[in-house]
């Protein structure tokens, strides 16, 4: 069953229309890829996902988006539910100006009402486990993150993540400012997360895409041309302007 | 191409010695005042109250004075002035109230002192009947510096970068907890800034406390917010032009005082923001 369906979905920017009748069908403890070039309105599609898009001014949305059967789009969806369940990474690693330590359990402090020192210590040792940290940086948890290696800290932020216990992962851009080893490193760590969450990555690097991904999806102006299995789509692209674009006649 | 250097060179120059300008009065007036206050200071001008109608004895009662007016001031101005900055920061829309509000705080900046004055006799004193008292005059001075740390609160907000905000409510956070846990904190030094050069403006004032506070002569200290009390630069204009045959010594040592209390405020502020910048890496 689609962990996220999305049911001819609108979204405009003031007068400008950014996503036009998205059908879209996103699964569980897969990878997701979408692409396309900039300004296709891919990470406008993700930000639909936790409602991001809410903070900017002059953004309508049209049409149903369903993430385990309920609409998250309704006006009475409870916006810190949602963004606890769909997490996300940004193209710039963005930790606080905290200690590595403070950065991770951020999430729980505002969460829970009091919290036992003992049981962050678990959750710090847990989320830097699951991002692959914990050895690197154990004796440097009251660090500043700020001091961390741009790799680290996307890690990081994946790490204050985790420590929210999300369902789904939204990943835009993750790798943008990161060099092809660091690049590697997080694919990897990708591919570990999705056995425990679904994730949804945008990317304008194809090789990511293909790399990376279960399914895929090609977006245009707004559209999404088209959306299937990465294999396929790589292989043996349906529409005209996929093909284009992943042989690299476009954009 | 030899005449484009020689232009470069003028405009330079000239560019130099405009900056250079403004330099000269500051260094004049603080060495000046250095060179004949100094002498005066001892712990006895400190400490003592003024004796033989001024002319003599100390200026404690004015330091003290100073003191709580510049307190009450902060005490009334900080709380409102920051909430009101983090509301046009975090919370206005830009829409036509905004605009007024905002408008109106830079009309605020630039009332004249006196008018504050005025403004403080009319509503604290006679209105509120508070009468002339250090509660009227830190009002007063609250109202007076309230421009600058809504002014400067607002950019220490704002220079707290959106992804911070971004990071903090995609991780669920609600909009307050956001703006408690990630916005303020990053934004303390620069509101302190904002807090203490209001603070220096407050001290150095003498027209809204004319009419609200300031006691001519008070050779005690004030025993309540509702007594009157003596005033630094209230003082200074007094020992100056009301009172005939005062020392220079006294005159210069007062203004001395004066000016270390504001520039030592100045000083606070710049260290705070040095040891911030250094440490920031955003």
């Amino acid at each position: 069953m689609a962990k996220i369906l999305t049911k001819g979905l609108d979204l405009w920017y003031g007068s400008f229309h950014a996503l036009k009748g998205i059908n879209s069908s996103f699964e569980a403890n897969r990878i997701t890829a979408i692409i396309g070039p900039s300004g296709c309105g891919k990470s406008t599609l993700l930000r639909v996902f936790n409602r991001m898009n809410d903070l900017i001014e002059g953004v309508r949305t049209e049409g149903e988006v369903l993430m385990d059967d309920k609409n998250i789009l309704s006006s009475d969806m409870d916006l810190v539910a949602l963004r606890k369940k769909a997490g996300m990474v940004f193209q710039r690693p963005n930790p606080f100006p905290l200690s590595v330590y403070e950065n991770i359990v951020f999430g729980e402090k505002i969460h829970a009402e009091k919290v036992a020192r003992d049981r962050l210590d678990e959750i710090v040792e847990t989320s830097l486990k699951c991002v692959l940290l914990w050895d690197e940086l154990k004796d440097r948890l009251s660090e500043s993150a700020l001091r961390l290696s741009l790799e680290q800290k996307q890690r990081l932020c994946i790490a204050r993540l985790l420590a929210v216990k999300p369902d789904i992962l939204l990943m835009d851009e993750p790798c943008s400012t990161l060099d092809p080893q660091a690049t590697a490193k997080v694919e990897e760590l990708m591919r570990e997360l999705k056995v425990r969450y679904t994730i949804i990555i945008v990317t304008h690097n194809m090789q990511q895409a293909a790399r990376v991904s279960d399914d895929a999806g090609f977006m245009l102006l707004g559209e999404l041309i088209e959306f299937g299995k990465t294999q396929d789509i790589f292989t043996a692209p349906r529409d005209k302007r996929t093909e284009d674009y992943i042989t690299g006649r476009y954009g | 191409m030899k005449n484009t250097y020689r232009t470069q060179k003028i405009a330079f120059s000239l560019l130099f010695l405009a900056t250079l300008l403004i330099v000269i009065p500051v260094g004049l007036i603080v060495v000046i005042i250095i060179q004949k206050g100094l002498p005066a200071i001892n712990w006895q001008f400190l400490s003592d109250i003024p004796r033989q109608g001024m002319r003599a004895g100390g200026i404690f009662p004015a330091i003290v004075g100073t003191i709580y007016l510049v307190t009450g001031a902060i005490i009334f101005a900080l709380p409102i002035g920051l909430l009101a900055a983090i509301y046009l920061s975090e919370y206005s829309k830009d829409n036509l109230l905004t605009r007024l509000i905002k408008l109106a705080i830079v009309n605020l900046a630039g009332v004249p002192s006196v008018v504050y004055g005025l403004f403080g006799l009319a509503i604290f004193v006679v209105f509120f009947k508070f009468g002339a008292s250090i509660l009227s005059g830190s009002l007063t001075l609250g109202i007076m510096i309230l421009p600058v740390i809504i002014t400067t609160s607002r950019e220490a907000l704002e220079s707290v970068p959106y992804s911070f905000r971004e990071v903090s409510l995609s991780l669920g956070a609600s909009k307050w907890q956001t703006i408690r846990h990630i916005v303020l904190p990053n934004a303390v030094p620069g509101i302190l800034t904002g807090t203490i050069l209001g603070l220096g403006r407050a001290a150095g004032e003498t027209a809204p406390i004319l009419f609200t506070v300031a006691a001519f002569y008070l050779p005690r200290l004030p025993g309540s917010i509702f007594d009157q009390a003596m005033a630094l630069p209230y003082h200074l204009y007094v020992i100056s032009t009301q009172v005939p045959n005062v020392d220079e010594k006294i005159r210069y040592g007062t203004a001395f005082v004066l000016l270390s209390l504001v520039l030592f405020m100045n000083l606070v502020a710049i260290i705070i923001r040095y040891q911030f910048r250094k440490k920031k890496k955003w």
